[in-house]
């Protein structure tokens, strides 16, 4: 029997955050408001300093936990292979950021890592005994445009099943469900300065399912201008993976990050198809959170007001109703 | 992703060394959804009313100390938090002429999972105070 829990990702209020129309505070009370009872959180977004964060901040913390009746689900780790210009990190400079983020997490009182998809297997390997004695899972995210499939992912895999420890797993993005092109991006596009004819042309050739690999050079070659390449090359970064796949890897999956581009006022995200994945996350028995993931802010913000908040809302009414009406036909069975 | 608000509306000055003016100043914000090490700065390109000011010469400031270009890249402690305001400060000696200004900022930034640097771009016209 599934059991999906209610959580969001404060990514979702980055701009708000940003823009110092919420504090961090306010962005857990809020969820609270809401209903939401699971914070992810990014370190490096919301809390200055990170990763050296003092006892006070965490004590803080948890008593804001507690004080809104909300849990620290998962924390995003992101590793800086290329933090310095002249060289990669080693494997030791690696393990030592992976390791810090793993003490973080366990003074925030969260289990869950979200760990960034460049990631190298091994180091994967090499930090999960100091994850066990932490008490925390290392997840790898599967994010677009990688799916489940692509061989770097398949050497994750092969790691799990080799290593076959509890605190190995997946987090998958839905942005690898994205069905429908979201309409946001592309009215932004018409709005930055791309034609329709292109734009329509493009995302035809992504909603059929057509092959995106030469789309640039495809559309260099018709005349495109930079604001159509632009968008062309951002199409390659979208997929549409099978919803179904959740079932068969629902024995890696510890964490799910709800993406979504847009919740329309009748509670409708257009481009995910959010009715089949909750579908395959009863049938694979998902036990665990959702992290309500907001993105739509960036393609919106030079003509409308954002309101992360609002979105998020209608996010988790259009999942609650998914959710009943799943669980209800179940319990006719 | 947050172009539009790379450019600050305030903090827009000449700046003076002892009784000369030495360049002038900009506010500006990180154009990504998170901070970043100063390491991972790859500068800032500067246009002014068409003329430019390369990253190399400009200066980085952020909580009061300030870094040249290539302390920037070897700064491996220090970060640059999200939506923090830091100052530019672009050297040309006697500054510019008080009045309106057409200013771009060009930031490049170094994302160890994207394959290319990350540009964040903004145009704003600024009035420079007399």
């Amino acid at each position: 029997m599934a059991n999906i829990k209610r959580g969001i990702s404060l990514y979702s209020w980055h701009q708000e955050f940003y823009l110092r129309q919420l504090s961090l505070e306010e962005c857990i009370a809020k969820a609270s408001e809401l209903d939401i009872r699971g914070i992810e959180t990014l370190g490096e977004q919301m809390f200055p300093g990170y990763p050296h964060l003092s006892d006070q901040f965490y004590e803080q913390w948890n008593e804001w936990m507690k004080n809104y009746n909300t849990v620290p689900t998962c924390h995003d780790l992101f590793l800086e292979t290329k933090k310095y210009k002249s060289r990669l990190l080693s494997e030791d400079e690696m393990i030592a950021s992976v390791k810090t983020d793993i003490q973080h997490a366990a003074r925030l009182c969260c289990q869950l890592i979200r760990v960034i998809v460049i990631t190298p297997p091994s180091i994967m390997e090499r930090c999960v005994e100091f994850a066990e004695k932490h008490n925390v899972k290392l997840l790898l995210e599967i994010h677009a445009p990688w799916t489940f499939s692509t061989e770097w992912i398949v050497q994750h895999l092969e790691v799990m099943d080799r290593v076959k420890s509890p605190n190995l797993g997946l987090v998958p993005d839905m942005g690898i469900f994205v069905k429908k092109f979201p309409r946001i991006i592309s009215e932004r596009a018409l709005r930055d300065g791309a034609r329709e004819r292109f734009v329509n042309y493009m995302v035809d050739i992504y909603n059929n399912r057509e092959d995106t690999t030469n789309l640039p050079e495809k559309i260099e070659s018709i005349g495109g201008n930079g604001r159509e390449l632009t968008l062309a090359r951002l199409i390659q970064r979208f997929i549409f993976e099978d919803p179904h796949k959740l079932v068969e890897y629902m024995p890696y999956i510890k964490h799910i990050h709800g993406k979504f581009y847009e919740m329309t006022p009748d509670n409708r995200e257009l481009s995910v198809p959010y009715h089949e994945i909750i579908s395959a996350l009863y049938e694979g028995g998902y036990d665990g959170w959702i992290s309500a993931e907001y993105e739509g802010q960036r393609h919106i913000q030079d003509v409308y007001e954002v309101d992360g908040v609002e979105q998020v809302r209608r996010y988790w009414v259009m999942l609650q109703d998914l959710i009943d009406k799943i669980s209800e036909e179940q319990n006719h069975v | 992703m947050f172009d539009r608000y790379l450019i600050c509306e305030d903090g827009f000055q000449n700046v003076a060394k002892g009784d000369e003016i030495i360049g002038f100043r900009l506010n500006v914000r990180i154009t990504y959804y998170r901070g970043v090490s100063l390491s991972a700065i790859e500068g800032f390109d500067v246009t002014v009313d068409g003329k430019s000011f390369p990253r190399e010469h400009n200066l980085f400031s952020v909580r009061g100390r300030t870094y040249t270009f290539v302390e920037l890249q070897e700064e491996g402690k220090e970060r640059w938090e999200l939506g923090e305001v830091a100052q530019l400060t672009v050297p040309l000696p006697g500054g510019l002429k008080p009045g309106p200004h057409i200013i771009e900022v060009l930031e490049l930034l170094r994302i160890s999972y994207l394959p290319a640097l990350s540009e964040g771009l903004d145009k704003k016209t600024l009035i420079l105070a007399g």
